[in-house]
């Protein structure tokens, strides 16, 4: 047990303090989920790049810092700290690119990450359907064989496509097997946006932002190359990943630790609106966030002694899902008249309330806990 | 950083693991109920050396760690141990070695032929029929007092196997130093943490064991989401406690000036996490599990007893809103 950094991870976490310092808006941007805000962060997002912290935890060769697991948590704690804009570029870095370390093609890495880090290439993730949300090998969205094109055919509608409508690229699972068992005749394919035969409607999310499209696919053509793992795979290489997507790369525990620094500030502002109550709740949200932090601090020496377990990941899920809906609840309360103006804890709230849907809902994660770590029998 | 158990620190817990799995099972814990000393499990503790786990080697102790420590409690709540463990070995033992050893009991306390129960704000003292000294911990001192000292009556308790006395008379001042004193009760309350995730754990296993073979309408309980839904909920409450407990026990064991509020931070995790884990035991086990021929109760009326020992959270939420900057 040794829960200290060493001098290189704290002059590493230094390092990023001061560029954060400098190079933050010191206005915050408009919100990422709409069409100008989104322009707005992509040039944030390169800037990062021009900086090499778009990607820290890559190899340099494409990007990246090489940084450790730890340094990585370090600047994501910094990122969150010094208030810096939210990524719009997440998707691609944090669900896409796990699975394109495991199980892409050189050529594919090459062509695909370097893009990704330069906020060139903008990734959304194709796997929910109207007819599959949480019971996502229900997709029926098809992929046809073109062998004399050397590729596939996709038809079909994915739909709640996180800001779909201004991205260039979108992942997603298809089905190439219509007879094969429903796990195991689906592939997963990399599809250019301007592809002919593509249509992506931007809609409104709850917070009126146009955050979600629908894409609608009309035999489009995508060649062999922008197959990612085996066919009639896909179902594995979006399972060995989506770890990342419930854990600690999509929400890592600075962002829950810099939202709780907020919490307590404007409580301080408002100490006429600070009842005993709120208090309570404003003490507890610190404990959940800091008890996300040591949860966190533990998984990575797990991750790092290779006894990780990844069904953890859904413990996580739920914990930072329901810490960030409390917190921003506690933030509405302390607001009290005012929490009915749109402000950025309105904003907040309203998002916290999609955590325990996305990304797997938590009565989702509640079944993987209870089957994979405790062992419950299948319904 | 390296949030982990050493080799050594796993060893440790896992042979008191062993051990307590052999030398309290059930049956002894109900044995305290009936009011039979358990002196040959204290015997086993003293032999694998945790009774002066945290006494130093010139008093004949271990001279071990708050983390070694606290990992080691974690078992001894799982087997729900019915005797005072915490307050002799977590609490007693280094106290009274920072002072010195005034009475020079602590090779007594490290050899298992003394145990030391710790006496409440209300004057409570669990375990106190079977113990042989009292440590205060109150009026700005850590006193410590012998049988013949104070006054004991026997008090009857909902977890029968506390042997609860109530004491009246004190003991002699050991030190009144603040941070002395300070520390000790930070320590007593991180032991009950400890404790309490290890009593969340028992209670747990057992549910999940009794939910997955019981049987109601062709299928086993435990595969209806409304059981396992509520028992992931108890998982997660243990699982973000757990690292709480352990952090809480570096920053005592390093004098970290964040101890105070860690600990207490500790304890609201492991409290509320315990006390849910009972509350959901109960609910999954149905009528099975609402009945003292059935196990559980052992387990959750010591959750509840050792919740209102500590005192509940109150004051730790207090504390913690002090050090954040949002104190009253």
């Amino acid at each position: 047990m040794d829960l200290t950094f060493t001098a290189e991870d704290e002059a590493f976490r230094q390092e990023a303090r001061e560029w954060l310092r400098e190079n933050v808006p010191a206005q915050p941007l408009p919100s990422g989920d709409t069409r100008e805000g989104f322009a707005a962060h992509l040039e944030w997002e390169r800037r990062l790049y021009e900086a090499r912290w778009s990607v820290v935890s890559w190899p340099a060769a494409y990007g990246g810092r090489d940084a450790t697991p730890w340094q990585w948590l370090i600047f994501e704690e910094e990122y969150y700290r010094a208030g810096a804009p939210q990524r719009v570029t997440q998707n691609g870095i944090f669900l896409l690119a796990p699975a394109l370390f495991e199980f892409g093609t050189q050529e594919q890495k090459d062509r695909y990450l370097p893009a990704m880090a330069r906020a060139e290439h903008l990734w959304c993730q194709g796997w929910s359907e109207p007819g599959a949300g949480s019971d996502l090998a229900a997709i029926s969205s098809r992929a046809r064989r073109d062998e004399q094109a050397g590729g596939w055919l996709l038809t079909g509608q994915k739909t709640w496509t996180t800001r779909g409508a201004f991205c260039t690229h979108m992942f997603g699972l298809f089905r190439t097997d219509p007879d094969a068992p429903r796990h195991r005749g689906l592939t997963y394919f990399l599809v250019p946006l301007d592809a002919e035969g593509v249509e992506v409607r931007g809609f409104g999310r709850l917070d009126g932002d146009e955050g979600f499209a629908d894409v609608f696919l009309n035999d489009v053509f995508v060649p062999d190359r922008d197959v990612l793992g085996e066919v009639g795979e896909g179902w594995r290489v979006a399972m060995a990943t989506t770890g990342s997507e419930r854990g600690l790369t999509l929400r890592s525990p600075g962002r829950f630790l810099a939202a709780v620094q907020r919490l307590i500030e404007l409580a301080n502002a408002r100490r006429d609106a600070l009842t005993p109550r709120l208090r309570e709740r404003l003490i507890r949200s610190w404990i959940a966030a800091e008890a996300y932090q040591l949860f966190t601090l533990r998984q990575v020496t797990d991750l790092l002694d290779g006894t990780a377990v990844p069904a953890e990941s859904s413990l996580n899920k739920l914990h930072w899902s329901e810490l960030d809906v409390y917190l921003t609840e506690t933030a509405m309360q302390l607001l009290g008249p005012e929490a009915e103006v749109d402000g950025a804890w309105p904003r907040a709230f309203q998002f916290a309330l999609a955590g325990p849907i996305y990304a797997g809902t938590n009565e989702i994660q509640r079944n993987i806990v209870a089957e994979r770590l405790l062992g419950l029998p299948r319904t | 950083m390296k949030f982990s158990l050493t080799v050594d620190q796993r060893a440790m817990r896992d042979a008191l693991r062993d051990l307590l799995a052999r030398e309290c099972p059930p049956a002894v814990v109900r044995d305290a109920w009936s009011g039979h000393d358990p002196a040959k499990l204290w015997a086993e503790l003293a032999d694998m050396g945790l009774t002066g786990a945290m006494v130093p080697s010139e008093h004949g102790g271990l001279g071990l760690s708050d983390v070694d420590v606290v990992a080691m409690l974690g078992e001894v709540g799982y087997a729900a141990v019915p005797l005072p463990v915490a307050a002799t070995v977590a609490v007693a033992g280094p106290a009274l070695a920072a002072a010195g050893d005034p009475t020079g009991v602590l090779p007594d306390i490290a050899a298992g032929r003394c145990r030391v129960s710790l006496v409440n704000a209300g004057g409570l003292a669990p375990y106190g029929r079977f113990a042989d000294l009292f440590l205060f911990l109150a009026d700005n001192a850590v006193r410590l007092a012998t049988r013949a000292d104070v006054e004991l009556t026997d008090v009857s308790t909902v977890d029968g196997s506390r042997a609860m006395v109530r004491v009246s008379g004190t003991g002699a001042v050991v030190t009144a130093t603040p941070e002395e004193l300070a520390l000790a009760r930070d320590r007593a309350t991180l032991a009950v943490a400890a404790e309490l995730v290890g009593l969340g754990r028992r209670m747990l296993d057992l549910t999940v064991g009794y939910v997955s073979q019981r049987r109601q309408f062709g299928v086993p309980v435990g595969s209806f989401q409304a059981v396992k839904h509520q028992l992931a909920t108890v998982l997660q409450a243990l699982a973000f406690a757990e690292p709480a407990v352990l952090r809480a026990a570096w920053s005592s064991q390093t004098g970290a000036a964040t101890r105070s509020r860690d600990v207490s931070m500790a304890y609201v995790l492991a409290h509320d996490a315990s006390q849910l884990a009972a509350r959901v035991a109960l609910q999954c086990h149905g009528a099975m599990g609402y009945t003292v021929e059935y196990d559980l109760h052992l387990f959750a009326k010591r959750a509840w007893a050792l919740a209102a020992e500590s005192g509940g959270v109150d004051q730790h939420l207090d504390r913690i809103g002090e050090a954040i900057g949002v104190g009253r």
